[in-house]
């Protein structure tokens, strides 16, 4: 089904270089759903497997990084770059959000700044693995990764 | 490879490695509170934790409960189902988890209604009410006295009873002995010491059913 490139990237030029542009850009955004999927379920898997609840600031990521995996599976099939248009927004806004909650474990936010109200407080580090790695961590460079093969698309194939 | 081949290889393994993930911890946690169960017999009933049925009953349930939790509230009637089916063999005793805002105080209240003897009364009568007292997760003791009242207690007594220091020694002990026995949920239920497998009533059914058969067994034998 997807041997030759889809019309929305290659129909313009149909030949050899472009089917292996097409094929390269498929390959950026597989790999970013393969990060979004990843982090989705290693998330659920956190506080429904294991019990460990979200803070507030974890749930504004779930809210940006859960429907990457369903918007980024759908630029897939077939491979259609105005993805990059639907999936950009919400990877942004992820990524500050993530930001925001690793400056506020590391302390350069204080805690009184944050929107934490539901008693599990955004500041307390639940999860450490390795010695530095925490979940706010995990999270940035998700929604990095996601970002630069977004960003790496776009360049292969300018609009 | 296709590449929608690709994409489908990589969503099963991916669903194959959290299901097995979730699997695996989930038996390990279970093999742990196990042997946590068994190395903390003492925390799991204490001479102040209130009982109903025979002492020599063959199986004794410890219900780890917020009078708060509606699924607490929702098991009760099922457990006190399977007391009354099997009257003579079964002993329940309610351990306090208050893990919902403002429950600690409706477990006092609870543990003072003891000094008037209704203590099952008002345990049933808070259970049976809860959706009037407990709002968007938060216990609000005030909004209980009516129940409570109607269970035929009295609350100026009950008010001044439950701020005694025995009931919050009381208290602070079993959320300790929670903590002790990696009780996170409520309900939580142990049969003769043994915690469930995994949660739900048929679980509870199950191990009750064993410990009446082994018990029984270990008579005849």
């Amino acid at each position: 089904m997807m041997t030759s490139p889809s019309p929305a990237l290659g129909s313009r030029n149909p030949d050899g270089a472009s089917l292996h542009e097409a094929n390269a850009c498929w390959a950026l955004l597989f790999a970013a759903w393969l990060v979004a999927t990843t982090a989705t379920l290693g998330a659920l898997f956190l506080s429904e497997v294991m019990g460990v609840a979200p803070c507030v600031l974890c749930w504004y990521q779930r809210v940006f990084m859960f429907p990457l995996v369903f918007v980024l599976a759908c630029g897939l099939f077939p491979l259609d770059r105005r993805v990059l248009r639907y999936a950009t927004p919400l990877v942004a806004a992820g990524w500050l959000v993530a930001l925001f909650h690793l400056l506020l474990t590391l302390g350069y936010i204080p805690e009184r700044m944050t929107p934490c109200t539901q008693g599990i407080p955004c500041s307390r580090i639940d999860v450490e693995w390795f010695g530095f790695l925490t979940l706010p961590m995990l999270s940035l460079l998700s929604f990095s990764a996601i970002g630069l093969a977004l960003g790496a698309f776009h360049r292969k194939a300018p609009p | 490879m296709k590449k929608n081949t690709v994409f489908i290889v990589a969503l099963v393994l991916i669903a194959i490695l959290f299901a097995g993930g979730a699997q695996l911890y989930r038996s390990q946690q279970a093999q742990e509170a196990v042997a946590a169960a068994a190395r903390n017999k003492e925390s799991l009933v204490r001479f102040h934790s209130p009982s109903l049925g025979r002492a020599e009953a063959r199986v004794h349930i410890v219900e780890f409960l917020d009078p708060a939790c509606e699924t607490c509230a929702a098991f009760y009637p099922l457990v006190k189902q399977m007391m009354a089916a099997h009257r003579e063999d079964i002993r329940l005793t309610v351990r306090y988890a208050p893990f919902h805002q403002g429950s600690d105080e409706v477990v006092k209240a609870l543990e003072a209604s003891r000094k008037q003897g209704r203590y099952w009364q008002a345990l049933e009568a808070l259970l049976s009410s809860q959706a009037d007292w407990v709002q968007h997760h938060q216990a609000k003791a005030g909004l209980a006295w009516p129940q409570l009242a109607r269970a035929g207690l009295d609350i100026e007594r009950l008010k001044i009873d439950m701020q005694s220091p025995d009931i919050a020694r009381a208290i602070a002990q079993d959320v300790a002995d929670a903590r002790t026995l990696n009780v996170t949920k409520t309900p939580e239920y142990f049969v003769n010491g043994r915690p469930l497998p995994s949660f739900g009533f048929e679980q509870l059914r199950t191990l009750v059913d064993e410990e009446l058969a082994t018990t029984s067994r270990a008579k005849a034998g």
